[in-house]
This record gives structure tokens, C-alpha cells and sequence, in this order.
């Protein structure tokens, strides 16, 4: 017994991870065997085994604990960025039932190459270094180019796959070259012996290094000046899966940065803070700026998402402890916004087609009341109105910043959320001031679950703000 | 009940009746009715309940009373309300206007009627919520919440260029506040707390106190609203239903200058006396040059407007006097301005009810035809101007004595936007009552109707009363206002010791 557990590593800490892997290949074989008759079956497998490693990461206790020869650490951190990216991944699931099997591309290979997606972001907020890192990001990167084009026949959809995959891997690219920049100058790729090498001087060749790693990242975060596939791949994807890149691959693009940044450099702040600071800026005024033309509500949603971004960086640029619990509490809330409003875009369905200008969801106020309210809370909680949610995820990155002397960084982020105001009230304006068009057809469940849950998270959040706080601040009390 | 006080109360009364009215079916003419009587059902019982907190309330004292606390956001951001002398007036006012709005849209607004209602009770708590809070944050929150239901209101029932309306009305006052949200970090990265009781009591740096003085009085001067950024006003006025309107003049006006007393002026008190020139220059300018506009306005509501920024003009004259006559007046001024533009409001929805236009020249010789409805406005215009025995006079009077104090050459300009606001509302009043009874369309209109009635006759009562009897009003702001000198008086003299005395000696 002594033996065993000498030659094999703990694997409790992975034990979500290891459901994940081993049931999605006993789904992968069911599928290949029955065929397409299993499709229904498979889906609700996934969704089985995301929400038992949900119930898994949940039930982890938060301390600190690393395995797999410290390349892979499981801590409060981790718990709560995992414990997004499967809600964003179940949630996926349930928003896509109703819409694959109208468009009639529902294949079984769809919740299968989510599941594993989700096992590469779960690595990606676990890695403590670089190569465990890279391998979480590929994976899910991997998974992701193939869901894009997923709706083969459609040119947009395989646009958006190719578009993604090229981009996609010259990022992955510039993040390879930058890790071994790193290695080669310290001589180590894990987290905890980056941080003790570097001992605070760090030379031109760590600098190069940060900075293309800080560009790979920046791509996987869509972030400005690395944003530009962004649109297309939103646009172009079927939107279930528009829904999920706006989700679940922030959640886990944001914990890779968090855990890079804070977890591999937290002595060499200052010269990576200051392309932080960029970046954030220049996120927050295009997502703001350039969202304003937009008719096409996706297109729309991933200049939102870029902007959003943008002030999550905030709380990282501030590198701090409240930075980063504004960090969390952001992308908590940011999930739950981006979650509900995807619910009703999917929802705009009337004769076989789908609406996704924003002109279709005119007058939507009268003809859905319930699903325009819901919309309406979205957007205003994403312009950052109090009392929804997202106000309070701004006050604390905002807050930080302040604390961090960032007032400049701060006086931009509210400026720009006030511009990025406009064009959220612009879809409560279409939906509560403009005139009906026919209604649309009924909500399927799935879409009614995950709208009503998002709803609950945005609208009563002020309410009991504690439970979420506090979690945020666990979090980031165990990165530093 | 439930551990919640009767001011937690007064915000969940009209969120419950907003509950109920949401359950009703959808639109037909009983729900209507059924939403309509809801309404006014709750409006008049939070009107009770807050009367009910006025009796519980002792305004011989200058401290925070009926408090109550509740976890929230964090151990040093909670839940906290509470009223002093400051606030409670303007609770009492909110509350008091709420069933003249319901009752004032009875008719007029006939299409989305549960929608209606849903947002205006929405924005009764919300208004409540910024003048009983007493943590930054949560004050922030209600300030904020408050544009959402007035959005939706001016945009969905509004007039022809509502959208263009709401949109100004909705991104102007967002770009104000977001910075004062800034300073509220600030201040709470500062003195680790954003109680406001604590924070009365907390002495910022002088250098910090700058910014953050300008940073709330970017928010408050928005809300205020102060020349050069009241751009807003004019349009929201005219485009918003009457309730709206009356609600944007009596209510949502008054969060400026509450704000100013509630913050800016007992937590940087240095920044406030540095500052008051420039508030005093924008005041005068606003009191003269508004005055001037509003002379020229062919729609009635727009030229109510225009009075409106004349008169907040006198408002943050008076309060950045900084002396105990001007503080008086102005606060004084506020409840009287909040009554009698209200009241002008109403009289404009009545005429508008019955010809669907505003336009000032439609008018002309209503008082052949309408005589209570001439008296009424005759009351109400008169107070506007600040003729004696209105309660216009006692503010207005109170402000300028303040501002005499403080400063002469100040006063001697304010007085001309009186005689200007003489010049304004009479010709108005001349215009639209007196006057041949040309048009053939005014020809069958109809005098006050019973519910007009009922909706008017308490105004001009109040109106009258307070002009004769201010006393009530003001020796509930006294104890308040008595504190805010002395403390500010210490701070003052403080600062100025530190300054006089060399560092060595120290």
C-alpha cells in the first residue's frame, strides 16, 4: 500500500478533473457505438458528470494543496473559478438542446467536445506551471475551434472555426515563446521556482517573455489589442456556442492570467502592471466605443465582452488582494449577466429562424414581458446601474483600484461605462419604447431554467451580497 | 416586524403595492382600475407610515434617530437608515407628493397603466431610499436605482422626443454620478467605513478634500441641476408625463442639494468654504441667465423648467452661505420649491389634459371659463414668484439674507432673478388666464373636475399655510442645522490655526 502511494501521485485533488476525463471517454465510446440515436443520452451524461464534478469541486476544501509534482494546485482559487466554469458549461448544454435539434446539426460529439473543453479550462485554473498551463490551454483551445464551426454546412460557422483556429494558434504561439523565454531565464517552469529565481531583478529577457505571454493571454481573454477574431467568432458560431465563449473560456482565460501574473510574477509587478493598465484601457473604450453601430446583438455581445474584460483587468492591474476578490466577484457576476441574456437572444425564434438583430426585439416588452424585464435587468446590470449586480462587481474592481492609487485607470473606467451605457440602454430603449413586431415563439425549459437562475443571481444579488463576497475574498486570500 | 424598523418599512410598503399590481392580469379596463386604486392605496398608506415616523420622530435633536442596521456588503458597509432634521422634511415631502402623481395620471395615462404604476412606486422607495440612508454606498445605490424607473417613465409615456429625452436625462446624470462613486471609494479607503454618522465626524486632509468635493458636486450639481449642466432639465421636463414632471421638480431636484448638505458641506467643510465662490458665481449666473430663458419660452412646462434651475439657483446660494440664515432658506426653499413646482406641474397637466398642447400661445383668457382653475394658479404663481404670504417668500427671503451675510455684491445680483421670476410668471399667468377667449377650441372647456379638485385644494392650502406659519418647517432643519455650523465652525478654525501656527511650534 506504502509503495503504491509512493510511486503514484495524491490524486485527490484532481478527482473532478479525473471524473470529467474518464466519463466523457465512457460517453465518447457509448456514442460511437449507438450512433446518432444516442445524442439525448449522451447530453444528459455530460450534464450529469459537469454537475457531479461541480458538486465535487464544491465539496473540496479550500486549503491549499498542490500534486502531480507541483504542477497542478487546487485552493480557494481554483475552487471558485472551476466552480463557474462548469455552471458555464452546464449552462451551455442546456441552452443548446432546443436550438441544435431545430437547426438539425444535433450531433452527439457537441456535449462531449464541451466536456473536454472544460477539462482543459479546469487545468488552465489549476496550472502552478507553465507546461501544465499550456496543456489545460490547448485543450480547451482544441475543443473550442471545433465547437466554432460546428454547423458545418454554414459558411459564417466554418468561418468562424478556421478564423478562430488560425488566430488561436499563433497565440498559443506567442504564449509557447514567451514560457520558454521564461524558462530560459529562470531556469525553471514551475510558478513557485519562477518566483524565486526571478527574487525581484529581472532582466530584458524576462521582460520579453512577460510581454509575450502577456499577448498569448490577452488573445485567450479577448482582449484589446488582441480582440479582433472577437466579433467574427461570435457572430459566426451558432449561438449556443456564442454562449459559451462569452462564458465558461472567460472564466477560465481570466483565472489562467490571474494565476500567471499574481502566481508566477508577484515581485516583478511593475513591469507587467503597466501592459495590464493598457490593456484594460484600451478594452474598456473599444468594448464601449465600438459596440454603438452594432445591429447584429452578437456582434454586440462580444464588443460587451471585451469591454467587460476590461474591467475585470482592472482589479488585476490593482495586484492586490481586494484586486483580485474584485477580480472574482466580477467574473461571478459577469457569468450570470452574459448567461441570461444569451437565454433570451436564443429565445427570439419564430417559424424555424432565429432573430439576432436588435431591431427584432422590438417592442418585446409587450409581446414577452417576462423575457424583456429579464433582458432589461441584464442590461442595465451591465452598464453597471445599482442595485443589479453588476454595479457591485465595477464598485469592487473600481474600489481597488482607487486603493491602489490607479485613480487615473479608475476616472477611464467609469467614462467609459458611462459611453457603453448608451448602447445597453439602446436594447431597453428597442425593447420598452418601440413599437411590437409578432411574437415570438414559447421558451424551451432549458432556456427558462438558465434565464430564471441568472435573473435570481442579478436582480436579488444586493439583497445578500455576503455569500458571493465572501467567497470572492477567500479566493483571492489563498493567492497571496 | 421581521427586526425591520418603519423606515425599512417606507421602502418595502411601495415595493410590495409594485408586487401586487405585477400580479394583475393583463390589459383590460378592470385591471386598469384595480392598478390605478393600488396604487393610491399604497402611496396613501406609505404617506400614513411615514407620518407615523414623523410622530416617533423628535426634532428637538440634531443627532440620527429611528436607526436601523443591517449586514450588508461588508462589517464596515451596512445596511444603515435613518433620519435626522435634514432628511426628514424631504421624506415627508416624497411621500406626500407620491398620491398627487397617482392621482394626477388617473386619466392621462391610459395605455401600460400596470407598467406605470410598477415604476413609479419603484421610484417612491428609491427616492425614499437616498434620504434615509445613512451609508455612502447605500446612498449611492438609491441615487443611481432611482434613474431606472425614471427612464422607463419618461421614455415609454413621455412626448414626441421622449427617447432623445430619456437617453439625456438617463447618461447625464450616470456621467455625473460615476465619480462620485470614485470619492465614495476614497473616502472609504481613508477612514475604512462609509457610515455616514462616522464619516460626519472624520477629518479629511485639505488637498484630498478638494477632489473630492468636486467629485461629489459633479454628481450633485448634474442632480441639482446647476447652470452650465441643467441642459437636461428642460427636456426631461417637457417630454415626461405630468406625474413625472412633478416628480422631477418636487422629489428628484432636491437629491442635488440634499446631498450638498448631507456631504459636501459637514465632510469638507475647508473645500466647501474654498469653493463657495465659485458655487456663488455659478448660482447667480444661473438665478439671472435662466431667468432671462425662461422669458423667452413659448411652452409652458419648459418655462416651469427654466424657473426650476432659476430657483435650485437661490438653493446652493443659500446653502453655500454658510451661515445659519442662508442654510435655513434654503433648505427651507427646497420643500416649498418641491410643493409649488409640483403644483404648477399639475395645473399644466390640467390645461394639457383637456387641449393636449403646451404651447403657451394656444392659451389665453381661461379664466372666463375656468375661475377656480385661475385661482389655483393664480396661488401657485405668486409663490413662485416669492410674493409674502406664500411659501415661496420665506426661502427666497431667508437665502438672500444668508447671502447678504455672506457676501453682498452676491445678493445684489440674486435679486434680479426675483424681479425676473416677477417678470416670467406673471406674463405667463397674463397669457395663458388672462385675456380675450379667442380661440374657438377653448371655447367648451371644462373648469376642475372633483378629482382635480381634490389634487389641488391641499396644495394651495400647504402653499398658503407655510407662507404664514413657516415655523414647523424650520424648527425641524433648526437642531440640524445648528450642528452643521458649530462642527463646521470648529474644522474651519482648525484648519486656520494649523495654517496661522508654524509647523516648529506645533
Amino acid at each position: 500500500m506504502t509503495a503504491i502511494q509512493a510511486v503514484l501521485p495524491s490524486l485527490s485533488p484532481v478527482m473532478p478533473e479525473l471524473i470529467l476525463a474518464i466519463g466523457v471517454l465512457a460517453l465518447i465510446l457509448y456514442g460511437a457505438f449507438r450512433g446518432e440515436r444516442s445524442v439525448e443520452s449522451v447530453n444528459v451524461g455530460a450534464l450529469v458528470l459537469l454537475i457531479l464534478a461541480f458538486f465535487v469541486v464544491v465539496s473540496q476544501s479550500g486549503a491549499k494543496v498542490t500534486t502531480l509534482n507541483g504542477s497542478f494546485i487546487i485552493d480557494n482559487f481554483s475552487k471558485v473559478m472551476k466552480a463557474l466554469i462548469l455552471l458555464g458549461s452546464a449552462a451551455t448544454i442546456l441552452l443548446s438542446r432546443d436550438y441544435f435539434q431545430r437547426e438539425r446539426i444535433d450531433r452527439f460529439e457537441f456535449p462531449i467536445l464541451i466536456v473536454l473543453c472544460t477539462i482543459g479550462m479546469m487545468v488552465m485554473a489549476s496550472a502552478n506551471d507553465l507546461i501544465a498551463l499550456y496543456l489545460g490551454l490547448e485543450l480547451q483551445s482544441l475543443a473550442a475551434y471545433v465547437i466554432a464551426a460546428f454547423h458545418r454546412d454554414n459558411l459564417k460557422s466554418t468561418e468562424a472555426g478556421l478564423k478562430y483556429f488560425v488566430l488561436g494558434a499563433l497565440s498559443s504561439g506567442m504564449l509557447l515563446y514567451g514560457s520558454s523565454l521564461v524558462y530560459g531565464f529562470t531556469g525553471t517552469v514551475s510558478f513557485p521556482g519562477i518566483v524565486s529565481a526571478l527574487n525581484d531583478n529581472a532582466g530584458l529577457g524576462i521582460v520579453l517573455g512577460i510581454v509575450f505571454v502577456a499577448a498569448g493571454v490577452a488573445f485567450k481573454m479577448s482582449a484589446v489589442p488582441f480582440h479582433m477574431w472577437t466579433p467574427d467568432v461570435y457572430e459566426g458560431s451558432p449561438t449556443p456556442v456564442t454562449a459559451f465563449f462569452a462564458s465558461a473560456p472567460k472564466m477560465a482565460a481570466v483565472a489562467m492570467t490571474v494565476r500567471i501574473f499574481i502566481g508566477a510574477f508577484p515581485d516583478v509587478t511593475a513591469i507587467w502592471q503597466q501592459i495590464i493598465v493598457f490593456v484594460a484601457i484600451a478594452s474598456m473604450a473599444l468594448g464601449s466605443f465600438a459596440a454603438i453601430g452594432q445591429r447584429s446583438i452578437k456582434r454586440l455581445m462580444a464588443y460587451s465582452s471585451i469591454g467587460n474584460i476590461g474591467y475585470a483587468l482592472i482589479g488585476l492591474a490593482a495586484a492586490s488582494e481586494e484586486g483580485i476578490r474584485g477580480v472574482v466577484i466580477y467574473m461571478i457576476i459577469y457569468l450570470a449577466m452574459t448567461l441570461g441574456a444569451f437565454a433570451v437572444i436564443l429565445s427570439l425564434r419564430r417559424g424555424g429562424q432565429m432573430y439576432e438583430t436588435v431591431d427584432d426585439l422590438s417592442g418585446l416588452s409587450r409581446t414577452h414581458p417576462v423575457l424583456a424585464f429579464c433582458l432589461a435587468a441584464m442590461m442595465f446590470s451591465l452598464a453597471g446601474i445599482p442595485p443589479l449586480a453588476g454595479f457591485f462587481g465595477k464598485f469592487y474592481v473600481f474600489a481597488a483600484a482607487i486603493k491602489a492609487d490607479l485613480v487615473g485607470l479608475a476616472v477611464v473606467g467609469v467614462v467609459t461605462s458611462v459611453v457603453g451605457a448608451f448602447y445597453y440602454l439602446r436594447l431597453v430603449k428597442v425593447m420598452y419604447f418601440d413599437e411590437p413586431t409578432a411574437p415570438y415563439e414559447a421558451m424551451p425549459p432549458g432556456l427558462r431554467i438558465v434565464l430564471g437562475l441568472s435573473s435570481a443571481v442579478v436582480v436579488l444579488f444586493f439583497l445578500v451580497p455576503s455569500p458571493l463576497v465572501s467567497a470572492a475574498g477567500a479566493a483571492a486570500k489563498s493567492l497571496f | 416586524m421581521f427586526g425591520l424598523g418603519i423606515l425599512s418599512g417606507l421602502l418595502i410598503v411601495p415595493l410590495c403595492g409594485a408586487a401586487f399590481i405585477l400580479t394583475l392580469g393583463n390589459e383590460s379596463e378592470s385591471v386598469k382600475r384595480n392598478a390605478r386604486w393600488a396604487a393610491l392605496a399604497t402611496t396613501i398608506v406609505t404617506f400614513l407610515l411615514s407620518l407615523v415616523a414623523w410622530g416617533r420622530f423628535d426634532p428637538s435633536t440634531s443627532s440620527f434617530q429611528l436607526i436601523e442596521t443591517h449586514g450588508w456588503l461588508a462589517e464596515t458597509i451596512k445596511f444603515k437608515l435613518g433620519v435626522d432634521g435634514f432628511s426628514m422634511p424631504l421624506i415627508l415631502l416624497t411621500t406626500f407628493l407620491m398620491p398627487f402623481c397617482i392621482g394626477a395620471s388617473w386619466l392621462s395615462v391610459n395605455t401600460r397603466v400596470k407598467e406605470y404604476f410598477v415604476a413609479f412606486l419603484v421610484l417612491e422607495t428609491t427616492m425614499i431610499g437616498v434620504f434615509c440612508s445613512l451609508d455612502l454606498v447605500l446612498f449611492y445605490l438609491f441615487f443611481e436605482a432611482g434613474l431606472i424607473p425614471m427612464f422607463l417613465i419618461i421614455g415609454i409615456w413621455g412626448g414626441k422626443r421622449r427617447i432623445y429625452a430619456s437617453f439625456k436625462f438617463f447618461l447625464y446624470t450616470l456621467l455625473g454620478s460615476v465619480l462620485m462613486l470614485l470619492a465614495i471609494m476614497a473616502m472609504y479607503w481613508h477612514a475604512g467605513t462609509t457610515d455616514i454618522p462616522t464619516l460626519l465626524h472624520t477629518r479629511f486632509p485639505v488637498g484630498m478634500q478638494y477632489w473630492l468635493w468636486l467629485a461629489f458636486f459633479a454628481s450633485f450639481a448634474v442632480k441639482m441641476p446647476m447652470w452650465p449642466v441643467h441642459t437636461w432639465l428642460p427636456d426631461a421636463h417637457v417630454e415626461a408625463p405630468t406625474a413625472g414632471s412633478v416628480i422631477l421638480a418636487g422629489i428628484l431636484l432636491k437629491m442635488g442639494g440634499y446631498g450638498f448638505i448631507r456631504i459636501s458641506l459637514p465632510m469638507f467643510p475647508d473645500a466647501s468654504a474654498y469653493f463657495a465662490p465659485f458655487v456663488f458665481a455659478l448660482s447667480v449666473t444661473a438665478i439671472i441667465f435662466t431667468s432671462l430663458i425662461a422669458l423667452m419660452q413659448t411652452d409652458i412646462k419648459k418655462l416651469i423648467a427654466y424657473s426650476s434651475v432659476a430657483h435650485m439657483g437661490f438653493v446652493t446660494l443659500g446653502l453655500f452661505t454658510l451661515n445659519e440664515q442662508g442654510i435655513q432658506g434654503a433648505l427651507f426653499l427646497m420643500i416649498s420649491h418641491g410643493i409649488v413646482s409640483g403644483a404648477l406641474f399639475l395645473c399644466v397637466g390640467v390645461v394639457y389634459d383637456r387641449m393636449h398642447t403646451r404651447e403657451i400661445a394656444a392659451y389665453g383668457g381661461l379664466v372666463k371659463r375656468m375661475p377656480l382653475y385661475a385661482a389655483a394658479m393664480m396661488v401657485f404663481t405668486m409663490a413662485n414668484v416669492g410674493l409674502p404670504g406664500t411659501s415661496g417668500f420665506v426661502g427666497e427671503f431667508l437665502a438672500m439674507m444668508g447671502a447678504f451675510k455672506a457676501n453682498p455684491t452676491v445678493a445684489f445680483f440674486s435679486v434680479f432673478g426675483i424681479i425676473l421670476s416677477a417678470g416670467y410668471a406673471l406674463w405667463l399667468y397674463a397669457r395663458v388666464i388672462y385675456g380675450k377667449l379667442e380661440k374657438p377650441n377653448l371655447q367648451g372647456i371644462l373648469d376642475l373636475d372633483l378629482r382635480e379638485k381634490i389634487i389641488i385644494a391641499p396644495l394651495v392650502a400647504l402653499t398658503i399655510y407655510y407662507g404664514v406659519h413657516p415655523a414647523p418647517i424650520l424648527d425641524t432643519f433648526a437642531p440640524s442645522t445648528e450642528a452643521l455650523m458649530q462642527s463646521m465652525r470648529t474644522a474651519l478654525s482648525n484648519t486656520q490655526t494649523a495654517a496661522v501656527v508654524p509647523p516648529v511650534a506645533r
